[in-house]
């Protein structure tokens, strides 16, 4: 167990190191970041100028290593637009985006997991219709729309919730439905299909042959099963959403790190991307790594692969 | 000739229906996969027709016949689906959107299709080091947050449509990977692929006529599945304002021009939103159904 812990561990770095390396790349896509900043209409001089402040005119490898180095104290220097260090504005901003993230995959699981179980116990029922409609219907959703019109129902013709902002829970009752509703069709059919085939093995027809109610099996020997690939899914989902959070904050205007790079993609503000890419995939590698570590502990069989 | 009658039926019994029959029986019993593939058509038609059935042209605008009311809310047949806050035609708006979308999708899904599958096969055909390189890649680019990395290229290099396609195309293709190579596995070991390595045949040859015929059946899922996934995203990126530039007819781009009208005039921000929901959901069932057809055993 250790050693699987440790060779995900070391795996787990060298992918954080690879795209620590890609996101600071990214900066130099424009051939010259110094005159991007500067905009349009800056003089060659200017530009100059804020090559050799930045420090844009060394090799970028040793731009690189800098980078890294200081990123890893924390500082990821100061953002061109707010002025200010990235690091701060960014902690200022997580609170909102992992609040957003931990209401939507609540809301997912909670919706999703009954959902799947009531489908797989019986196999083409309404409910099983009904499930499937509605995972259907959530993987084709653009959830931009889907923002706008719960917006436009419940903020605004029944005046229900408040339509944006962050200022209290009820906030984030629409932007947790939206965000919940992208993850849930994934979590729905994995959680469905786990079910169904845990429901006919071997040991499910044993617990029922030794008199085991109908709840005992479905919920202590059935579902304990089924759910172990659902929670690795919830982890990496999870993920994907934080990264995803930049199209529902934006739609409700809820200030958190994905609006916040929203605004700093807009401005040209690199530092600030460069970071946000940099935390929201570091974020995904937390996650998946806790889930296959988790998973390896409730299933010995993954520690081989 | 009595005899031959009574000889097909019991011949068919013991027999069996040949594969294509099977495979005819299980397309035209598929609801979903009629379902999308109509759908899938009927837009496309309408996106190549678009020069003849637009009634208007896209970019035309008239200021002073602003934001008139579809037909269904009042307005009239000139302009069947209204006019947007340029007074520009909005269901010929509509009509060249589908171009769009559908272009966007269908090239981007075949550029990152190639990246993907190459890796994917190569993985799974070689396997040791050459297939630990490619998972770890395929974790480098799950890490990465698509819609972020994509935003942040767009607002460098510009919005065009080259590189909105570009760009989805070189970050979607983990999909594919991870199929590929699985599939690649399963067929690596079967006797046929055995059988032409014995007689000698050369590496991609045993890749391009042994493994790959076996695998098309999920590369085709999974393009239709990741066109989906590119329309969408294009749409969200256009939406946030960094994907499709204006004045180009762009869904996404419809519905984030609508926003700032969509308290009185709702039907800007829903129309180009069912479209594009429509669309998405029909080349899912479309993938979803393939998927049963081919491999009834992978069903989810």
């Amino acid at each position: 167990m250790l050693q699987f812990i440790l060779k995900r561990l070391g795996l787990a770095v060298l992918v954080a190191l690879t795209v620590s390396f890609i996101s600071f790349s990214l900066l130099f896509l424009s051939g010259d970041p110094a005159a991007a900043l500067a905009g349009e209409t800056a003089s060659g001089e200017d530009i100059e100028a804020l090559r050799r402040v930045y420090g844009f005119d060394r090799p970028m490898l040793v731009q690189y290593g800098e980078w890294l180095w200081q990123a890893l104290q924390g500082n990821f220097g100061e953002s061109y637009y707010f002025k200010l260090p990235v690091a701060s504005l960014i902690a200022d901003r997580l609170s909102v985006t992992m609040t957003l993230g931990v209401c939507g995959i609540t809301f997912a699981l909670l919706t999703a997991v009954p959902l799947g179980v009531a489908a797989a116990i019986k196999p083409n029922s309404l409910i099983d219709r009904v499930a499937l409609f509605l995972s259907v219907a959530g993987q084709a959703m653009p959830s931009f729309w889907f923002g706008l019109i719960l917006i436009v129902l419940f903020g605004i013709q029944l005046g229900w919730l408040p339509p944006s902002g962050a200022s209290t829970w009820r906030h984030f009752i629409m932007p947790t439905i939206v965000l919940g509703y992208y993850a849930m069709p994934a979590i729905m059919r994995l959680t469905r299909a786990g079910m169904l085939e845990v429901l006919n093995s071997d040991y499910i027809r044993t617990a029922r042959a030794k008199g085991a109610g109908e709840g005992r099996v479905l919920f202590k020997h059935a579902l304990r099963n089924a759910i172990i690939p659902v929670v690795s899914l919830a982890a990496v989902q999870m993920g994907f959403m934080l990264g995803g959070s930049i199209v529902v904050e934006s739609v409700f205007a809820l200030h958190g790190a994905g609006y916040l790079a929203w605004e700093s993609i807009a401005r040209n503000d690199l530092p600030t991307v460069q970071a946000l890419i940099l935390i929201f995939s570091m974020f995904y590698i937390i996650f998946t790594f806790l889930a296959d570590v988790l998973n390896a502990w409730l299933d010995p069989r993954m520690r081989s692969s | 000739m009595a005899l031959q009658r009574i000889a097909d039926p019991l011949l068919e019994e013991i027999t069996g229906p040949n594969p294509r029959q099977i495979l005819r029986k299980r397309v035209t019993g598929h609801a979903g996969l009629l379902f999308g593939v109509g759908v899938v058509l009927v837009l496309l038609i309408i996106a190549i027709l678009a020069p003849v059935l637009a009634p208007h042209d896209p970019y035309a605008q008239n200021l002073a016949n602003r934001m008139v009311k579809p037909v269904f809310m009042g307005g009239t047949w000139e302009h069947p689906l209204g006019t947007d806050h340029l007074g520009r035609d909005y269901l010929s708006r509509l009509i060249y959107g589908a171009r769009v979308s559908l272009l966007i999708g269908t090239v981007a899904a075949l550029i990152s299709g190639v990246i993907g599958t190459a890796m994917g096969v190569a993985a799974g055909y070689f396997g040791g080091k050459v297939d630990a390189v490619v998972t770890f890649l395929i974790n480098v680019r799950l890490a990465m947050p698509v819609v972020l990395v994509a935003l942040a290229v767009v607002a460098i290099l510009g919005g065009s449509l080259q590189v909105v396609i570009g760009v989805l195309g070189l970050l979607l293709w983990d999909r594919f990977a991870v199929v590929m190579r699985a599939s690649t596995l399963q067929v690596r070991r079967r006797e046929y692929v055995a059988a032409a390595q014995a007689i000698g045949a050369s590496t991609p040859r045993v890749i391009l006529s042994e493994i790959m015929p076996n695998i098309a059946n999920n590369l085709i899922v999974i393009v239709t599945l990741e066109m989906a996934h590119a329309i969408l995203l294009e749409a969200a990126l256009s939406f946030l304002g960094l994907g499709v530039q204006p004045p180009t007819p762009s869904w996404g781009l419809m519905v984030s021009e609508g926003k700032n009208m969509m308290l009185f005039e709702p039907w800007l921000v829903l129309i180009p939103g069912i479209v594009l929901f429509i669309l998405v959901l029909a080349i899912n069932l479309m993938g979803d159904g393939l998927r049963d057809v081919t491999a009834p055993e992978n069903r989810s």
